[in-house]
This record gives C-alpha cells, structure tokens and sequence, in this order.
C-alpha cells in the first residue's frame, strides 16, 4: 500500500511536466491543482490563463468552474474572450494546455464530443468547448485520464480536438500553430510519442504497475519505449503542498 | 425617455414565438431571470444561442420553449452532463431539438463577425477535427494573399441578446467588471438588445469611469432592475457562484418529471424574479456574499481650460 492516492501522483506528475513553462491554459479539476503546485514547485514564473478571460489567474480557492469568480480577483488581466483566444492562443503565446477526454487514440487523437453516432447519439457529450484549439494552438499539450479500454480506443467516434490525426507528418501538414500532445498522464503511467511515427508509447511507470497492467487497459497493442522508467512518487513536500494548501477537503485528490 | 420596464413588459414586448435568443454570459452573468420569464409566458420554437448553454437553457428546454439549440460546449461547468439537453437530443424528450455545434472560438468568431456586420470571420481553429463534417455552416476559403485555405464561420445575429450586467442607466448605458464573456459582441450582433442590472444607477456614475461601459445605451432597446437575477450562476463583487445549486441541478435533472417538479416550484410557482429572492430566503443570499475587494482608483483627469 503506498501512502498517497493515484489522483496525488498524476497531480505530481503533471505539475513536473511544467518545469520552466511560462504560460498554461488551465482546465478545472487535476490540472487547475497541478498548475498551482507547479507555481509553487518547478515553475515559479508560470501564469494561469483560464478560457472564460483571465490571464495570471492566482484564485484563493479550488475553482468548480473554469469561470469562478475567484479567478478574476488578483489576477493580473480580465481579457474579453476574442482577445483571448485571438491575441493570446491564435498568436501561439500559451506554452503548454491541459486536455481532458473521454476517448484518446494512439495518435493522442480525442473525443469529447459523442459515444456512438453524432446524429444518434448513444451519449451525448459537453462538445468542444475551446479544446479544439487548444489542441491546435497552444505549443504542446498535456493529457490526464485514467487508464481504461472504453477511454483508450481503437478507433475515435469523433475525433473533437487533433493530436497527431494518422501519425507520421500529417499534423505538421496540417499546419497547425502547436507541435501536439507531448504527454499522456494517467494513473498507472506516463505516455509519450514516438518522434517519427508519432506514436504513443509507455515512457514511465508509476511504482507498483506493470506493462501488462497497462496493456489491459488499453484496446490496442501497447508501444513501449526502450528507455522505460519509473515515475518517482510524489515527495514528501508535494504531498505537503497539494494537502495542506491546495486542496485540504481532499475534493479532487480521491 | 427612461427604457426601464419589468421583465414581465421586457420579454413580452421583445422576445417573440420563433425568435432567435442569446442569453449570453460565460458563466459570470448569466440572466436565469430572463430565462424563466420566458418560461412562464410560454415562449415556443426559440433557437438558442450561447456558448455553454449551462443550467439556463438546460431548464428552457426541458419547459420545451426551443426547437434549435447553437452552441459550442454542453455540459454543466464543473460538475457534468446538461441531463435536459441530452434527453431532447438522445431520446426527442420533451421534443426533438435540432442541433448547431461549434467550438468555443468559432462561436466567438460567429459573434464577432455578427457584431461588425462581415459576412463571415477567418479563424485557425477546426482544422483535424470532426466538426465541420457535421456542421455545413462551417467552410474554408481561399486566403486571397496567398497562404491557403482557411477554415471561416458565418456571423451569428440572434433576433434579441438578452446581457445581464452589475449596473446600468435608464438609457441602458451599462457597466461590467469581471469576466466579460460575450456580452458586448452578443448585444452589439442583436436586432433587439434587454440590459438586466443588479443597480440602475444615474448616469454620472456611468460617465466618472467610462473604461468600464461594455455597452452603450444606443444598442439597448429596454433596461430592467432584477437584483440576484443571475442566481444561481453569479455577479462580480455582488453574490458569488451557487455552486451547491449547480451540484443539486446534477441530481435532479436527471429525471424528467423531477425537473418539471423543480420548474413547477421556482419558475411557474412564483411570478417574478423579487418572488424567488423572498422564496431562497436570506440565508442563502448571506451565503453567497463576499467579502469585499475594492479596486483602486483611477485619476481620469478634469480638462476645462481651452487650448
């Protein structure tokens, strides 16, 4: 039994994968609690951009939504939504953006959008929002899901937001203003993408799991890199940060 | 002459059968007032706009004013699925809802373009995604100055934007801090424009910080008083997000006869948005107060002397 959650080492995780950023765009839940210990961790210069119009966010508590009104109090800048997505994310100003899904593919491809038919639909999802360019625009993008065969999928019912569509240089073809995804974070481990095929492959596990644990959870044969490692745990002061500053009522750490 | 009227007089007089309607706010801001007056005079057929569509149009729908829904993110923020929404469109319950889907950019560049009058707006977004194979309104053009093809949306001009704001004049001249949204290029895109403010205020007050008018009175067509008239979504500096009502509305959206029970008590059970204030009781507008955090003060400067 290890002594801190899966929730706490994808939080650690990702806030790591942030070292020396500058800009991100913030989602709610695990990346909003990431971003704020990266602030506190290994990058100090890092500022908060939300969708709905703020830039250098510094909220005094957990936001539910990506539009709380403590987001607004001290940051450093309201901007109205075209200037946000135009000046800010279309000009390729945002460093790095957190993405959530509810079907990745092996080309970090993701559906947020339908299960099933979009015209008949079996389940409806929230849609886009702005991840569509996020996924396009911002210069990488960071992905956190839990590992599961009907979220690691074959086969996209839609593919909402572009990763690297195919594989091989059909984003870059695309011209898109981001490079992509540069990382999958999930419970079990880290995914990167192949430099060349593009892609995704098991890079890093986190201690106590298996490549075939991870096999089991993901609908197609697995890619392992050959430089395999193990993520270590979260320290003792992330821990600290992400209890007792963070998140204290343990919302978003289960 | 004052445009101040009740939301019973606004809606009755602006918002008509087969409308387009964008109650716009991007979480900040959002005029459920407006939306369940619409509700209780039985408005029909109304295509609704707005980027998140939130608990607001999740409630329009399910009293069945809407027959099309355009918009670029279905959930509840923060907490999950839009239950109502998703009935109508997985199952046609309480009746089939087509349709529009885009993402949040392309839903601003639709406002943008409604707003300056253009017949359609360029944007990098959708390129790789799925989107414009199911939306024909979407479509690429050939950049005249040679860089290629470039993904354009049409402009969005609903028949009434309806924006609530912190406070306005009687001309509807209108101050908003915090989170802008859409609320400026919405109301600027409309043919008919309704200002919901927390205060009427004189217009000095408007006129000793002009930095802050989103909108001026010119686009405002009528003004209404409606204190708490965003609850349960929230107004900067004057009641914070309800978020125990956004996790509530999880629950009890999830059945349909549920939900009608819900609009039965606090949208038809009561006529005015001064009636569910009384109703929710002081306890939870103490809840929702925050503290307070003065912005500091600006010097604009007098000039008088002729040069």
């Amino acid at each position: 039994m290890s002594d801190y959650t899966s929730a706490e080492m994808m939080i650690a995780a990702s806030a790591r994968e942030l070292a020396d950023a500058r800009v991100v765009f913030v989602g709610v839940g695990l990346p909003n609690i990431a971003c704020n210990l990266a602030q506190r961790t290994v990058a100090p210069q890092l500022e908060l951009v939300y969708e709905a119009g703020v830039y250098g966010a510094r909220p005094s508590r957990l936001p539910l939504s990506i539009g709380d009104p403590c987001l607004v109090t001290g940051a450093v800048a309201v901007v109205p939504m075209p200037q946000l997505f135009q000046y800010y994310l279309q000009a390729g100003r945002i460093d790095v953006g957190f993405l959530g899904v509810a079907q990745i593919d092996r080309y970090g491809n993701l559906n947020t959008t339908v299960i099933g038919d979009y015209h008949r639909p079996k389940v409806r999802l929230p849609g886009s929002g702005g991840a569509c360019e996020i996924a396009l625009m911002c210069q990488r993008i960071l992905i956190i899901a839990r590992l599961s065969r009907r979220t690691f999928v074959e086969r996209l019912d839609f593919v909402t937001s572009p990763g690297f569509l195919g594989g091989g240089d059909e984003r870059s073809r695309l011209g898109a203003i981001g490079q992509g995804p540069s990382a999958v974070i999930t419970d079990m481990g880290i995914f990167r993408f192949h430099p060349v095929t593009r892609e995704m492959q098991l890079s890093s596990l986190h201690p106590g799991c298996t490549v075939e644990g991870v096999q089991e959870q993901v609908s197609w044969p697995l890619q392992v890199s050959e430089s395999l490692t193990v993520t270590p745990p979260p320290s003792s002061e992330e821990l600290r940060i992400m209890r007792e500053e963070l998140d204290p009522a343990g919302r978003l750490r289960q | 002459m004052s445009k101040v009227a009740t939301m019973k007089e606004a809606i009755a007089e602006l918002v008509h059968d087969g409308d387009s309607v964008a109650i716009e706010g991007f979480t900040h801001l959002i005029c459920f007032a407006a939306g369940h007056e619409i509700i209780r005079q039985r408005r029909r057929d109304l295509t609704l706009c707005r980027l998140t569509p939130d608990l607001i149009y999740d409630q329009m729908i399910a009293a069945g004013c809407a027959r099309r829904l355009v918009f670029s993110y279905l959930g509840n923020p923060g907490v999950g699925s839009l239950y109502a929404v998703r009935r109508a469109i997985e199952k046609g319950v309480p009746a089939p809802l087509e349709v529009e889907e885009y993402s949040h950019f392309s839903m601003v560049a639709r406002y943008i373009a409604g707003a300056s009058h253009l017949p359609f707006y360029p944007l990098h977004s959708l390129d790789g995604s799925d989107l414009p194979a199911v939306n024909p309104r979407i479509r690429k053009v050939e950049d005249p100055y040679g860089s290629g093809p470039i993904t354009v949306v049409p402009p969005l001009n609903p028949d009434i934007t309806i924006v609530h704001v912190q406070r306005a004049d009687a001309q509807g001249n209108a101050h908003i801090w915090g989170l802008l949204g859409m609320q400026a290029e919405a109301a600027f895109a409309a043919r008919r424009v309704i200002v919901v403010a927390e205060e009427i205020v004189d217009e000095s007050v408007i006129r000793a910080d002009p930095n802050r008018t989103v909108i001026p009175g010119l686009i405002v067509d009528a003004v209404v008083h409606e204190p708490y008239g965003a609850h349960p979504s929230y107004v900067q500096g004057y009641y914070d997000r309800d978020s125990e009502a956004y996790l509530a509305w999880d629950t009890l959206s999830r059945d349909h006869e549920t939900l009608l029970g819900w609009l039965d008590e606090w949208v038809y059970g009561v006529s005015s948005r001064a009636e569910y204030v009384d109703k929710a009781g002081a306890a939870v507008w103490e809840r929702l107060k925050p503290a307070d955090a003065w912005s500091g003060q600006v010097n604009y400067g007098m000039y008088c002397q002729s040069v």
